[in-house]
């Protein structure tokens, strides 16, 4: 196992920047999920940590030692690919041991490493198959078990559960993480699901467009997302935000929305009175109270089962709320709500998160 | 879907149909071919001779050059077909996988190659080859029938190439592999359809070509055996029933090399027909 140190680390494609200086350091251990919309540059990063793509400027270290011109197979890194890549004129005995047979290991090792990580996966009684007589979940399991035969320095997973349907993507994603309580490996995981990315890190690196948002544990970007970014992109449902001007009147702030609306806010040191400000408020963190300040028009009603996300606007600005009160599957066409001031994120001009 | 017995019937008379055209003339071949000298021309159009006989196969087995002209199509078209495919393979690869400078136009002069008649070309090779010594010989063939078939065979086998996951090779650069080895104990192995379908092509197109046979060798010792066929028509007259003994026997090889290939052949085609 490994700590990983990156450095102002840079990609082009031609004329065509997809990472823009990213620095990160992994420590020895810890699993790190890099989690962004497609395109942000998360798998592009992760196949430069794997030597899969050239890095335009900048240094990867992995245990101290500069791999930037390391081939792959020097590299002691373990990878899962989300298309799994089994190689599928091999039995999965021959899958999970191909490394090893590359490194010339001796037979009774390989059998053992394989016979240990088959015991681990539940893969014991599909040795002998081959790839195309497996179901994706089990694919996916061999895909990881190739990976863990080796006992590298760090394993790197990239969108690993995209191609299995959502029972077997809950079922692989707690199997995953019970790995690597067991194995206490280095990972990194490359994810566009907020879900996976909340449950499964240490700590999670939001990316987007080529740049590192936020890096910080799953409930440091819950509860104090940097900015606008991230605090739409955690959380499901997703943050509701009002934009408006943010105005200091007294000992007291407020937020004036385009529509003359005016929200109060907590006040804040790091924002003028009158610049442009985002007020986010997460749909759970919404409160229905008869006696509430804001009356909703209620738009729509989504039951989930286990809670209902209801669709409302608040003076023709549409806002999510989600709740565990039955009783709102029928609330009538307005229901009357308050936006707690301790729950309120307020970002600023830029879109960074103001305090 | 509903079956509806009329288009099935339709269908397979249209296939049964196209079979018969396209056989006829093997049949006819064969039935030439055991039909006694003496009936040849007595018996008027007859689709079975009333007397067969095997004298033309044993004829030309034993008192013709014919074994010569089989062992020299063997040569070249085997070497062609394995020269070719180890070319195209490595060539294919390279432009499916790699990027470089130039890429572009590799590929538009390679394809520049296929656009001239052959004949045109017969002269400038000859006179190239000749002061190399290489007329008349079995490798200027291999070497002429190989730079032609090439080109082909490379967007053949990069179609292959282009339909085998990237992700394969990296996870096996990953798990400890060269790109060489990747290439050879991972891609390779899942290109065999591609490889069968290269070396049937090629084998077939060397083992019937006449016009560069034709003009590069003289003489029966060089000569493969579709020139050979051409020894059998002398200045009076044609031997039909040896020619055509001569043809069913050259044929034999083709359909074995075809039987031993057409596991792969059968996958191999489809998949570069989807590939396009």
């Amino acid at each position: 196992m490994a700590s990983i140190d990156i450095q102002d680390i840079r990609k082009s494609f031609g004329a065509f920047s997809v990472l823009h200086g990213v620095d990160l350091t992994i420590r020895d251990g810890e699993f790190i999920v890099l989690v962004g919309p497609s395109g942000c540059g998360k798998s592009t990063l992760l196949r430069m940590i794997a030597g899969l793509e050239d890095v335009t400027s900048g240094d990867i270290r992995i245990d101290g030692k500069r791999v930037n011109d390391l081939a792959p197979k020097d590299r002691d890194i373990a990878m899962v690919f989300q298309s799994y890549a089994l190689y599928p004129h091999m039995s999965v005995a021959d899958n999970m041991s191909y490394s090893l047979k590359l490194r010339r290991t001796a037979k009774e090792k390989i059998a053992s490493a394989v016979g240990g990580a088959a015991a681990k996966l539940g893969l014991d009684p599909l040795l002998e198959r081959r790839p195309r007589a497996l179901s994706g979940g089990q694919r996916q399991r061999v895909a990881m078990g190739r990976a863990i035969v080796r006992q590298p320095k760090a394993f790197l997973f990239d969108e690993p559960l995209s191609n299995l349907d959502a029972r077997l993507r809950e079922q692989m994603r707690a199997e995953i993480k019970k790995l690597h309580g067991d194995l206490h490996a280095t990972s990194i995981y490359v994810t566009h699901d907020q879900i996976e990315a909340m449950t499964l890190a240490d700590r999670i690196v939001a990316m987007h467009a080529g740049v590192v948002q936020q890096v910080g544990t799953p409930l440091d970007l819950y509860d104090r997302p940097a900015n606008l970014f991230v605090a739409g992109f955690i959380g499901s449902p997703g943050m509701n935000f009002f934009e408006g001007r943010y105005l200091v009147s007294g000992d007291h702030a407020d937020l004036r929305l385009a529509n003359g609306v005016t929200l109060p806010v907590p006040r804040r040191a790091g924002i003028e009175s009158g610049a442009t400000a985002t007020l986010g408020i997460r749909p759970e963190h919404v409160v229905l109270d008869a006696h509430g300040a804001l009356e909703a028009k209620v738009d729509l009603i989504e039951p989930t089962g286990f809670g209902i996300i209801m669709h409302v606007s608040i003076h023709d600005v549409p806002m999510k709320i989600f709740t565990l009160d039955r009783a709102m599957l029928d609330p009538g066409p307005a229901v009357r709500v308050d936006l707690p001031q301790e729950r309120l994120h307020l970002f600023g001009t830029q879109g960074q998160r103001v305090e | 879907m509903r079956s509806k017995p009329f288009l099935t019937v339709a269908h397979r008379l249209a296939i049964l149909a196209y079979i018969v055209v396209a056989l006829f003339p093997l049949f006819w071949l064969l039935k030439v071919s055991v039909t006694p000298n003496d009936l040849l021309y007595s018996e008027g159009v007859r689709m079975w001779p009333s007397r067969a006989t095997f004298e033309h196969y044993t004829f030309v087995i034993a008192h013709s050059a014919f074994p010569t002209f089989f062992k020299n199509s063997l040569i070249v078209a085997g070497s062609t077909a394995v020269a070719v495919t180890i070319l195209a393979s490595l060539a294919g690869y390279a432009l499916s996988r790699f990027r470089f400078r130039a890429k572009y136009w590799i590929v538009a002069l390679m394809l520049i190659t296929q656009m001239f008649p052959l004949v045109m070309l017969v002269a400038p090779i000859f006179k190239m080859l000749s002061p190399l010594g290489l007329t008349n010989s079995l490798t200027g063939l291999i070497i002429v029938y190989t730079a032609f078939n090439v080109p082909f065979a490379t967007f053949l086998m990069q179609s292959f190439f282009d339909g085998i996951p990237k992700d394969l090779e990296e996870a096996a650069m990953i798990d400890g592999a060269t790109q060489f080895v990747a290439f050879r104990q991972i891609i390779l192995p899942l290109t065999l359809p591609g490889i069968a379908a290269t070396l049937g092509f090629v084998f077939t197109a060397a083992w019937s070509e006449l016009l560069f046979a034709l003009m590069l060798i003289s003489g029966n010792d060089a000569a493969t055996f579709p020139v050979g066929l051409l020894t059998f028509v002398s200045k009076f007259s044609v031997d039909f029933g040896q020619m055509m003994a001569a043809g069913i026997l050259a044929l034999i090889p083709a359909c074995l090399f075809f039987l031993l290939i057409q596991r792969y052949l059968v996958q191999g085609l489809t998949a570069g027909a989807v590939k396009g």
